[in-house]
Formats: structure tokens, C-alpha cells, sequence
């Protein structure tokens, strides 16, 4: 399934009224540097593996990295 | 991802900073200009009668007033020149456009440093969309 494309208003929604769930998917290092509180972080190669067991499938999920680039 | 709601926030990170919006890590400053932005800066509108702008700022204590849209988009300053001039001009013949402004992420350090390189007392903080944040005095960061 594609993810949904959101705008940052539709992500505050998804925090607020869903128990979204926040993920960062750039490297460790980055995540340390800058990252949105409340966010935890998989890097991209470690989704797969670690997506089942660290997120909630009930609640949404919002994928983020640092911008358009 | 096998999930069923993954939504992707494509603007990312850089976006969620610019607005203000909380963040944290080793690289975010401890005080950024948002946070220290007056946020009661007065405001006015174009079709404001400048006479009774002044009075109303002058009441507040200010001496600048940020003129703005409905959207509280910024337009323009009217700084203490202009609000000082007992002149019949409109609020929009007297005000600077176009004034400059920095985003509410940017660390007060930083901020200080191009305040000091324009030589400004003051500087605006605004969202990417122009929105008004706040307004930042020279004089609270030194």
C-alpha cells in the first residue's frame, strides 16, 4: 500500500485525535541531531524488520524524514 | 511496511521546524527565536487609520506595530518614524513592505549575530507562509 501523502496540519490531526504514531526514517545519527518530539526512529533499511515489532498496526502511522529532497 | 494507515509527512522535519512546532536534538539551540518572539506585538491593518494606530500602540507601551492580512499574513512596519509623524497618511503609505523576518527555528545566537550584520534593533519572526510569529528586540538578546 503507497503511504498517504500529509501536510503538517494533517499530522498534528493524526497526534492529537489518533494516537498517531510518529516515525523518523533516517539514520540514528540524524535522528540524535534533530528529530519531532514524540517520534521514535527506524531507519529506512531497518523498517521491515523492525516495524511489526515496535509499532501499534491499529493506530496510523506517519513517515517522516527531513524534507522534499 | 504491511501497515494499513501509513501516512507520509513529505515536507518532514525542516517543515515541522519552521513553523515552531516542537523538536529536539543535540543540533536544535536551547532558545530559539520563537520561543522568545513577542508574540504581543501590536497589529494592524491596512485600512487602519494610521491616527488612531498610534494612539492604540502608544497605549500598549510599543513603539512598532506589524501591519497584517486577515490571515495574519505580514504586509508591512510601521516603526517609530512613522508612527512618530503626525501626518494624514494611510496606514499603507506609511508603513515599510516587505520588512525582514526570520523563521521561529533559527537559535537566538544565530539570530543575534544577523541582527547585529543588518544593524537592526529588532526583527520579525514569521512562519514560511509569511505568518506573523512575533517580534524579536536586539536589546532582549544582548
Amino acid at each position: 500500500m503507497t503511504p498517504r501523502s500529509i501536510d503538517r496540519d494533517e499530522v498534528r490531526g493524526l497526534l492529537a485525535e489518533d494516537n498517531g504514531q510518529l516515525v523518523e526514517v533516517l539514520p540514528a545519527e540524524e535522528f540524535s541531531e534533530e528529530h519531532i518530539i514524540g517520534a521514535i526512529n527506524i531507519p529506512l533499511k531497518e523498517v521491515d524488520e523492525r516495524a511489526p515489532r515496535e509499532l501499534d498496526r491499529e493506530r496510523p502511522v506517519i513517515v517522516y524524514c527531513n524534507d522534499y529532497q | 511496511m504491511g501497515f494499513p494507515r501509513v501516512n507520509d509527512y513529505v515536507a518532514g522535519k525542516k517543515d515541522w521546524g519552521s513553523y515552531g512546532l516542537p523538536h529536539e536534538g543535540t543540533n536544535v539551540p536551547e532558545l530559539l527565536a520563537g520561543d522568545v518572539a513577542h508574540k504581543d506585538v501590536p497589529t494592524c491593518a491596512l485600512a487602519d487609520r494610521l491616527a488612531d494606530v498610534r494612539e492604540r500602540v502608544r497605549a500598549a507601551g510599543w513603539d512598532a506595530c506589524i501591519v497584517v492580512n486577515q490571515y495574519r499574513v505580514v504586509l508591512g512596519r510601521l516603526g517609530r518614524k512613522a508612527l512618530a509623524a503626525d501626518s494624514g497618511e494611510s496606514v499603507e503609505e506609511a508603513m515599510t513592505a516587505g520588512p525582514s523576518t526570520v523563521r521561529p527555528s533559527i537559535g537566538t545566537d544565530a539570530l543575534l549575530e544577523r541582527i547585529r550584520a543588518r544593524n537592526l534593533t529588532s526583527i520579525l519572526v514569521t512562519t514560511p507562509d509569511g505568518r506573523l510569529v512575533g517580534l524579536v528586540l536586539r536589546a532582549q538578546l544582548e
